[in-house]
């Protein structure tokens, strides 16, 4: 009998909660009891409330056991889990957890399936077929499917790829880059990490696939050094692809060339910023370029440069695969496709969901997210990270569409939804938005980088009190500064939490002052 | 992580190792700092000389980045995360505790250990986040904290 396969994910957040802990335990129970396994450490489905998720192959199902600690292992052999049997901890087959299979995984489909560094498993799930058939199809194919599925930048800024891409494309050069940003800041957000940890080869593809499509025959991978776990799963996946000729010289005989060196970040928030990554990635301080030129004409070493996040590469390879219409049919209004959004904060059930655009903010933090954890109601939900505005119980209603969310002074981002209970104190996290922003500033322009400074303090002078209408004024022209005259989203976009806070949150200010007095 | 003695032979060893290349003083800079916990102001000098910079430019960058500490960390680096996620779920509190059962201040440390702030770890879903010497913790209260740092004083 073929050892049975037990799955137990080998990501960030799984092993911060005993993961490794786990299939360690589960390796010595087996050993005792001679029993023969096949240890698989796969990406994390996303689920990531049931962490540590181990499953079970049996048949052609996957059994899953969730929250499971080591100390389980020794009553989980006993109760039959190479059987799948029944425990406490069973949760049954992970293809019918309900959390997982309301979703629409178009990018992450691969994740938590398969086993990231098996180059057989990959192939065995359409891994590299898309790069095929782009050899086939030829760039200005590729480059259209891109243009006509809609795929709009999901770092954030949500700029038309197709776009991005035929820029490149049409600008005469004897060198250009694929640059993919993994620098990824924003507090509330993990998609592209567990992206990273449990589809690399998928992402390696989709790199290679822009390149191939632009005329790059060099990709930079710039991963933020938060996540050295990503970084061992990633490097070992870039030999992986090379040792089989998937990077390199002449790929498969394609006649394309096509490398990617991995750097790494330094701690330094900014340099998701995409000129201050490409300065980052030359080897110099991490400050923001003026724009124009664009990247896409004079990027990284002043050569025509994609850059393009590592959600939005690997949202590529099923529009090759399955057409740009297929892509288009998801999503709402210029909002199509899917968005991989993050829920956590105080979240009952926190995790990654991808679905199509539209879906509301209710849907995700209720039906999904179980509501808090605290069990107290939701007062504020932060989307989009720390530059995202504070949106009241009240507009829970909102669509997921880039557009709806610009309507109300807000922005989806990155997919991050951060939720907050009733014991939130507004007043300090609109002071916190002004902090980092001051932290983290390259401070090439003075609205940003002399404005969060002072927005700090204004701020501090109305929790205390002190002339608050005045300093309310004075804030909101502050805003208004950083807003209309800082370099980039950094100082452009701090103020929006803060007004957020000014707008539906005021009363934090005036308690404060109560229990000052 | 104790910080290594400097080793200019080693420093030269890892220059040439990236080829020697200005482009990757960030990176040469990181693997420094893996090497010998800290950069020093001998690692800046050698750096300029040696990829053909200024020590104003090195200098720079040193001091630009988070990362690159200019003195040396203390045998265990805590951090800890305080963006909004964790906040949703007490990291202020925690940090707190965690000054207090360290006695360290947040952003200072000792020989023993340093504690230090991080905006974000992207371990959101599992918050408060914590990372000790390199490795991710989850769901961080402060009985787990106490857990974690009660392993320094076993020598682990």
């Amino acid at each position: 009998m073929a050892a049975t396969r037990i799955y137990v994910p080998r990501e960030t957040a799984a092993v911060s909660v005993g993961a490794d802990e786990v299939a360690l335990a589960i390796a010595r129970r087996a050993k005792e009891t001679d029993t023969e396994i096949e240890l698989i450490r796969n990406g994390s489905w996303g689920a990531t409330w049931l962490e540590p998720l181990v499953e079970v192959a049996v048949g052609d199902k996957r059994i899953a056991y969730g929250n499971v600690v080591p100390e389980d292992v020794p009553d989980l052999f006993e109760a039959g889990l190479l059987e799948g049997s029944a425990h406490d901890k069973r949760l049954g087959p992970v293809n019918e957890i309900p959390y997982l299979i309301e979703q629409d995984r178009w990018t992450f489909w691969r994740c938590g399936l398969i086993d990231p560094l098996s180059l057989a498993d990959f192939r065995a799930h359409q891994g590299f077929k898309a790069l095929e058939k782009a050899f086939e199809i030829g760039p200005e194919a590729v480059i259209s499917a891109v243009a006509d599925s809609g795929l709009r930048g999901r770092g954030g800024a949500g700029f038309p790829t197709g776009i991005k891409w035929r820029t490149v494309a049409d600008t005469p050069a004897d060198q250009k880059y694929i640059t993919a940003n993994a620098d990824e800041g924003d507090s509330g957000t993990f998609s592209d990490r567990m992206l990273m940890e449990g589809d690399p080869l998928g992402l390696i593809e989709s790199m290679a696939i822009a390149g191939f499509a632009v005329g790059a025959s060099r990709g930079y991978f710039y991963l933020r050094s938060e996540y050295p776990l990503t970084k061992l799963i990633f490097s070992r996946a870039l030999d992986l692809a090379r040792e089989a000729g998937w990077l390199g010289k002449n790929i498969q005989g394609s006649g394309f060339d096509f490398d990617i060196e991995l750097h790494l970040g330094a701690g330094s928030y900014i340099c998701g910023e995409e000129t201050a990554m490409l300065e980052s990635l030359e080897g110099k301080k991490g400050i923001v370029r003026y724009k124009p030129p664009l990247p896409a004409i004079e990027g990284l070493f002043g050569k025509p440069t994609v850059v393009n996040n590592v959600v939005t590469l690997t949202s590529v390879p099923n529009i090759v695969n399955l057409g740009a219409e297929r892509h288009a049919s998801y999503g709402v209004n210029r909002s199509k496709g899917t968005l991989a959004f993050q829920l956590s904060g105080n979240i009952l059930r926190g995790g990654l969901v991808e679905k199509a655009f539209g879906i509301t903010l209710r849907e995700l933090i209720e039906e999904f997210g179980g509501g808090t954890a605290s069990g107290r109601p939701v007062r504020a939900v932060q989307v989009g990270g720390p530059l995202g505005a504070y949106l009241p119980a009240e507009q829970l209603d909102t669509p997921l569409d880039y557009e709806a969310f610009i309507a109300i002074g807000a922005m989806i981002g990155h997919g991050g939804i951060v939720v907050f209970d009733d014991t939130v104190n507004m007043a300090q996290q609109a002071r916190f938005a002004m902090e980092f922003c001051a932290i983290e500033s390259c401070g090439k322009c003075t609205p940003c980088r002399i404005g969060s400074t002072r927005g700090v303090e204004v701020i501090d002078r109305m929790i205390a009190g002190e002339n608050r209408e005045e300093n309310y004024d004075l804030l909101v022209e502050l805003c208004d500064t950083m807003e209309g005259a800082s370099l980039c989203a950094m100082g452009g976009m701090t103020p929006f939490p803060v007004r957020s806070v000014l707008k539906y949150f005021a009363e934090d200010f005036s308690s404060a002052v109560g229990a000052e007095a | 992580m104790t910080a290594d003695t400097y080793d200019s032979q080693a420093a030269n060893e890892i220059v040439e190792r990236f080829g020697n290349r200005p482009e990757m003083l960030v990176q040469i800079l990181l693997a420094f700092l893996d090497r010998f916990g800290w950069i020093s102001e001998q690692a800046i000098r050698q750096l300029a000389d040696e990829l053909n910079l200024s020590r104003a430019d090195v200098h720079g960058v040193v001091s630009f980045y988070h990362d690159l500490r200019t003195n040396p960390p203390g045998c265990h680096v805590v951090k800890i995360c305080q963006a909004e996620a964790c906040q949703a779920m007490g990291c202020r509190e925690l940090t707190a505790h965690a000054e207090k059962t360290l006695g360290v201040a947040m952003s200072s440390g000792n020989d023993a250990i340093t504690l230090e702030p991080v905006y974000c770890l992207g371990n959101c879903a599992c918050s408060p986040a914590v990372m000790v010497d390199g490795k991710p913790y989850g769901r961080v209260d402060p009985a787990r904290f106490d857990a974690l740092v009660a392993a320094f004083a076993d020598g682990g």
